[in-house]
């Protein structure tokens, strides 16, 4: 007997007093799903939870993000910058304008990731109460590994994007996870609490992470 | 073990291992808890570094759970949720198995520890490597992976900060989610300094004990494994049914590195982790968090659905394992500890744990939740696990804060019986302590019997009026061992049925 046949069959045995055979029939789930959660003002949660993880928040309106992103870019002290294919022109306009020089992801070896200062991502949603940016990997966020090894992330995250809480996020993931493609949950930048329990902001992932909350 | 072994054996570095060895006692071979624990109630650093832990976590737990409007009906969905998964778990692992395979995942089966671990040695091997980077998992713990891959002739690096430090130590993990929390920081740099030099970049000669530059010698030494490893190892939180994918979460961004940056990736998934759909991570990604790490979300959470190409692995397994889940899965009452997301709220409430640490607990879950799983997983015939369900006081905050509402001291008391029960099957000459419990069973089964009885207790609470507790028995024995520790009030001079006559007969 295989050991898939045999665990399954254990199961059966182990499971014969549970005489209903549909789950759904067998055990109800009280809870309504995707519903927001009750906040004052969705935007100031966000930006209140994303500081709260030592991480910086920036405010820009559509037509200053670019700059807005050059000064975060050097305040983080990036000069370097990988800029997946699917960025806004205008932004990389004004990154070269600012004398950023521009990385584009042909295949970079991981060493070659690593040797860059930073990177540059849209988001695919965010949730507020929790301080959470949701990365679909789409082509203004690149694969994952983009995210993840260089050392510093300016994130831009539109104001239409944040939502209350992760329920609603979900929501807005579905397409992405039909779609088979990956998906990264950032809340702050990397941190561990792993000696003493005190919080330590920047291990192995990006150890700064800066977000544009575009109007 | 004590904790203090590993920094006395300043040991040399064996040069036929490829990793620092670990603790060479095993798990089973350990004493009972009662005599386990002698040396660590003993151990002042350790009762001060749990204390300090234990309290910073409680209070970070309870704060995040107040900021949520509808806390208890998210347990009470989780609860729901896990039943569902569990009651009918045939059904949900096969739609799982069908989904991870249709995305390109090669799904394995395990019915123990030895078979997961060869197939994980197996797929290593065909890549031609002799190392791997591990993601923290108590599974892969739980199957003891690392010595089974050392024995194969490959390296298995920890790459989880508290692992990587119990991993130097030559120690055992005591907590699952801060598997180090018995250790200070003056103690995690004197590891580092001794052994990361052994085994790939050392740390910075003159590094403090200051915890941000013990994280960066860590990023330091682990880096360049990251970068060149071709095989990573991790477990799963959770596995969703409907779509096929795995869930992973953690705080540093070591486990991104593990499961994206190698060409293979094998998850070691224990075959109760799974979620029936996608939208019910809604209810357990809130509840994971603010109930582990009291945080209202972990840093990093991974979410993949098979092979992307272009981005992460290009060959996924995944292994699910049994290993005496379907045992705990026979049992109506145990079955509920099956739920168990693995966040150790549990542990960092238990006044029991707080004082102990993790060790004596003799097997890779501690605290609350490992005296009920423990024993299940592993049967109680040994010394050890017959012990683990009296490793409590069952003063039941376990039961409080548990985010899919286990009834943990429910299911300590119905393991005690099975003890009990397996103890008596095993030996039919009745003990002192069983004629003695039979015997106050007797006697309170029927109110006249109690009432006679507590003639008796009047009688001595008249005589000794004056004395307030009974003090220590100077009679060895059962009756010694509790008076020896405790204040045991003296029986009131009046009863409750007396009280209550002569109220009755003043009306």
């Amino acid at each position: 007997m295989s050991a898939r046949e045999e665990i399954l069959r254990r199961i059966r045995g182990a499971t014969r007093d549970i005489k209903v055979k549909d789950p759904v029939a067998d055990v109800a789930v009280d809870w309504v799903y995707g519903q927001p959660t009750p906040l004052d003002d969705v935007v100031d949660t966000f930006i209140e939870n994303i500081e709260d993880y030592k991480a910086r928040i920036t405010r820009s309106e559509a037509s200053s993000t670019g700059q807005a992103i050059v000064d975060a870019l050097d305040e983080l002290g990036a000069t370097t910058v990988l800029v997946p294919d699917g960025i806004d022109a205008g932004w990389v306009a004004a990154l070269e304008a600012g004398g950023k020089t521009i990385v584009r992801d042909t295949a970079l070896s991981h060493y070659e990731l690593s040797d860059t200062d930073a990177v540059l991502t849209g988001a695919r949603v965010a949730a507020a109460d929790s301080g959470t940016i949701c990365l679909d990997h789409d082509d203004t966020q690149g694969r994952r590994a983009l995210t993840l090894v260089p050392d510093r992330h300016v994130c831009v995250v539109r104001e239409d994007q944040v939502v209350s809480d992760i329920p609603e996020a979900l929501i807005r993931l579905k397409p992405a996870v039909e779609a088979r493609r990956p998906i990264t949950w950032i809340s702050g930048g990397s941190a561990t609490s792993d000696i003493e329990l005190d919080r330590v902001e920047g291990v192995h992932g990006p150890r700064q992470l800066f977000v544009v909350l575009e109007a | 073990m004590t904790i203090d072994q590993s920094r006395s054996t300043r040991r040399e570095v064996d040069r036929n291992r490829l990793t620092p060895a670990p603790p060479t006692e095993s798990y089973l071979g350990m004493p009972a808890f009662p005599k386990g624990v002698k040396s660590e109630l003993g151990n002042q650093q350790l009762r001060r570094n749990l204390r300090h832990a234990t309290t910073t976590i409680r209070g970070k737990r309870a704060m995040r759970q107040a900021e949520v409007h509808n806390w208890q009906e998210m347990r009470t969905a989780a609860e729901q949720i896990k039943n569902r998964v569990g009651r009918h778990l045939d059904h949900y692992l096969i739609q799982a198995e069908e989904k991870m395979t249709a995305a390109g995942i090669t799904v394995h089966w395990a019915r123990d520890a030895e078979e997961a671990n060869r197939i994980v040695v197996d797929i290593t091997k065909s890549k031609n490597t002799d190392e791997v980077v591990k993601i923290k998992s108590m599974a892969t713990q739980e199957t003891d992976l690392n010595e089974a891959l050392e024995e194969a002739g490959i390296a298995a690096w920890e790459t989880d900060l508290a692992e990587l430090i119990v991993q130097m130590g030559h120690d055992k993990p005591s907590h699952i989610l801060v598997p180090a929390i018995h250790r200070n920081r003056s103690e995690v740099r004197e590891i580092f300094l001794d052994e990361m030099g052994n085994w790939g970049a050392p740390a910075p000669a003159d590094i403090s004990d200051d915890p941000p530059e013990l994280a960066n010698a860590a990023r330091l030494h682990l880096r360049e494994k990251f970068l060149r490893a071709e095989v990573g190892i991790s477990g799963g939180n959770f596995i969703v049914a409907d779509t096929g994918s795995l869930v992973i979460v953690e705080s540093e961004g070591n486990g991104r590195m593990c499961l994206t940056l190698p060409e293979t990736l094998i998850s070691v998934v224990g075959i109760e982790k799974l979620v029936p759909t996608f939208d019910d991570l809604e209810v357990f990604l809130r509840l994971l968090p603010r109930s582990s790490t009291g945080e209202r979300m972990n840093p990093y959470t991974s979410i993949w659905t098979g092979v992307t190409e272009g981005d992460g692995p290009q060959d996924l397994h995944v292994v699910l394992l049994d290993n005496g889940r379907t045992k705990v899965l026979e049992d109506p009452v145990g079955r509920e500890a099956l739920r168990c997301i693995r966040c150790s709220a549990c542990m960092n409430v238990c006044p029991v744990y707080e004082r102990v640490g993790g060790h004596a607990y003799g097997s890779v879950y501690p605290g609350p939740i490992g005296s009920i799983l423990t024993p299940q997983l592993r049967g109680v015939s040994s010394p050890i696990d017959q012990s683990l369900p009296f490793a409590s006081s069952l003063c039941g905050a376990c039961d409080e804060v548990c985010p899919v509402k286990i009834p943990i001291s429910d299911i300590l008391v119905h393991m005690r019986h099975k003890v009990v029960e397996y103890k008596k099957g095993k030996r039919p000459i009745p003990t002192g302590e069983r004629v003695l419990f039979k015997g106050l069973g007797w006697m309170m089964a029927k109110g006249n019997r109690l009432a006679g009885a507590q003639t008796f207790t009047k009688t001595a609470g008249k005589l000794f009026k004056r004395k307030q507790y009974i003090g220590p028995i100077p009679i060895p024995g059962y009756a010694a061992n509790w008076t020896n520790a405790r204040d045991i009030p003296m029986p009131p001079a009046q009863t409750f049925r007396d009280w209550w006559a002569e109220r009755e007969d003043t009306k």
